[in-house]
């Protein structure tokens, strides 16, 4: 498989406004036609990741490292050549459907515009184009979405219309920054299965960004695990939830209910996830680690690779046991 | 459960016009809650699981239908302070966004120490104590009592609107998706702790939530909403373990694990549909 998307060593900085780096050696790749999970919680620096990819970066933030897309080096491009990826290469689905399209244009002017003016299609062959994206998404009456404005669909409905958005430049990488949180489940599951066959058919690469392991689990092939900036873990998806051997992923699972089971008491993590403010010299973790010890504290882990899995704990080797035992692999959800 | 259950509501219902049509929001609810027990409410949005939610505290006015406290009826006649005090006495509510449910120009203690002012609590020293006891209960101190929310993390907030809820002692606490804005290690925190103030308080909890998981580990027993309609109302266990109803079935489907195959939630979703 070819290398879609190459992430190296990417760093953020804000210093007006953070202690710690809101990104810190972030490295992560993505195949054509592969599923990656980038997993975390609010904070951890996910939704930045995705964003660096199509050059949306917060103003005057200080960035270093290196984003490839095929052939283009996205940081150190010019203002054109990344126009040109994002108008060809790589589209990019949010939270929240409502935040991305003007609510006082219809949606075919939505769906129809980027193909006019970037690829220069006449009126019809753009419009054809629209029908048969909507028709993709799984909408009902496309003739008539067409004619309608954002407010008269639900959120599940319009989330398709974004989704068809995202697709009229029939991009290789799609970047997915929790699609489907706002939906309800039965519609994040149908949502779901529309992606998940266009990116078969296509054999698109994918990021997929959720706070939500059990999502991740289901849906990607492979999965990272984001903690305070850095990537903490990362692994095959199912061995990842099997055989976490990161005390967070540990805890992230132990501390998630299952529909399947019943819990006397879950274990949780104690404290809160670091705030811009606080930048331990050692383990971004280790004040919340039950594992963690005097060298946690003292000095930056380095994520080591091992196979297919790379973690970022120094105690992880010694811990295995213990933190397999937090993982699913017992679990009903099989 | 004891014979006067500490909340039993009858026959709730709630319209809306709706551009021209009347929308049934809840059609016909009735449960009854006993102390120190957990009930989930659940379904997915337009469900009714939030506006019966509202209805319990007096947010919104039902159409018809009883809410009885210890076996007392509620006076749903909203115009008078007392009844309104009486409900407030009786139930509280914790929504689900911790950023918008506190004033920003409050401190922590203030927002307590104004609740038990308005039922009640006139000596200004024993309000400290208490408002430092309530927020002991949540696991906050005397530091967190003197800042604006805005010093607080969002699972800070949310102990803090717990911690206020509890102020008047009500019987029954109502909690409107109160943990689904909340990271996960953090929503492990607030459900122990929900946990524990049940077991310690005997209070009953009305736990709305469109997660299912979530709803296992609190809740004894669920009811599971449709267009304003219960379609199955069990013990949470076996109304997981063997869902009856096709429309539960389909739910608990769509809740994402390993090997799940979201084709197959649309052919669900058919069969519901049917039902």
């Amino acid at each position: 498989m070819s290398r879609l998307l190459e992430i190296e060593s990417l760093s953020l900085r804000m210093p007006w406004l953070a202690k710690r780096p809101l990104l810190d050696g972030v490295t992560l790749g993505v195949d054509a036609g592969e599923v990656v999970g980038l997993v975390g919680e609010s904070g951890s620096g996910k939704s930045l990741t995705a964003r660096a990819v199509l050059r949306l970066l917060p103003q005057n933030a200080e960035v270093d490292g290196r984003i490839t897309v095929g052939d283009t080096e996205v940081l150190g491009a010019t203002k054109a050549d990344v126009r040109e990826l994002r108008r060809s290469t790589v589209s990019m689905v949010f939270q929240d459907p409502r935040a991305g399209i003007n609510p006082i244009r219809r949606i075919g002017d939505f769906l129809t515009e980027s193909l006019r003016l970037n690829h220069g299609w006449p009126k019809d062959k753009a419009r054809t184009r629209a029908l048969e994206l909507l028709q993709a998404v799984g909408l009902p009456d496309p003739e008539r979405h067409l004619r309608q404005f954002p407010h008269e669909l639900s959120g599940g409905m319009l989330q398709r219309v974004m989704i068809a958005g995202a697709l009229t430049v029939e991009p290789r990488l799609l970047l997915c920054d929790e699609p489907t949180t706002a939906l309800d489940v039965t519609t994040q599951a149908e949502i779901l299965s529309i992606l998940g066959r266009l990116q078969r058919e296509q054999g698109m690469g994918m990021l997929f960004i959720t706070h939500d392991l059990d999502l991740a689990a289901a849906v990607c092939d492979r999965v990272y695990v984001m903690y305070a900036g850095r990537i903490v873990e990362q692994s095959p998806a199912q061995a990842l939830f099997d055989r976490p051997r990161h005390p967070y992923t540990a805890g992230l699972l132990a501390s998630t209910p299952g529909v399947d089971a019943d819990h006397d008491r879950l274990v949780s993590i104690p404290g809160a996830p670091l705030s811009l403010l606080q930048n331990p010299p050692g383990c971004a973790f280790a004040p919340r680690c039950a594992y963690a010890q005097d060298a946690c504290r003292a000095e930056q882990p380095d994520l080591v690779t091992e196979g297919d899995h790379a973690v970022r704990c120094i105690r992880s080797a010694a811990l295995r046991d213990e933190l397999r035992g937090l993982g699913r692999h017992d679990g009903g959800a099989a | 459960m004891s014979d006067t259950p500490l909340l039993q509501v009858n026959d709730l219902r709630k319209s809306y016009l709706s551009h021209g049509t009347v929308v049934q929001a809840v059609d016909g609810v009735s449960f009854r809650l006993g102390p120190g027990e957990s009930l989930g409410i659940v379904g997915e949005s337009g469900s009714g699981k939030s506006t019966t939610a509202r209805m319990l505290v007096g947010l919104e006015a039902p159409d018809s239908g009883e809410i009885l406290v210890q076996g007392r009826a509620l006076d749903l006649d909203r115009s008078h302070r007392e009844a309104r005090l009486h409900q407030a006495r009786a139930l509280q509510i914790v929504f689900q966004d911790p950023y918008l449910s506190l004033d920003p120009r409050v401190t922590v203690g203030g927002a307590i120490d104004a609740v038990l002012k308005l039922h009640g609590t006139g000596d200004k020293s024993a309000r400290r104590a208490r408002t430092l006891e309530l927020l002991g209960q949540v696991g906050l101190g005397e530091r967190e009592a003197g800042v604006l929310p805005r010093r607080l993390s969002g699972g800070q907030r949310q102990r803090v609107a717990i911690a206020r809820a509890l102020a008047v002692e009500p019987r029954v606490l109502v909690l409107d998706e109160a943990v689904s804005a909340l990271d996960v290690s953090v929503q492990a925190q607030v459900l122990n702790l929900l946990t524990d103030i049940r077991r310690s308080t005997g209070i009953g909890l009305v736990f709305v939530s469109h997660d299912l998981a979530v709803v296992r580990y609190v809740c004894d027993e669920a009811l599971v909403m449709r267009r304003g309609e219960v379609v199955e109302h069990r013990p949470t266990a076996d109304l997981l373990d063997s869902p009856e109803h096709p429309y539960t079935r389909l739910l608990l489907s769509a809740v994402p694990r390993p090997g799940w195959d979201p084709d197959e939630i649309g052919r669900l979703r058919r069969e519901a549909e049917a039902s």
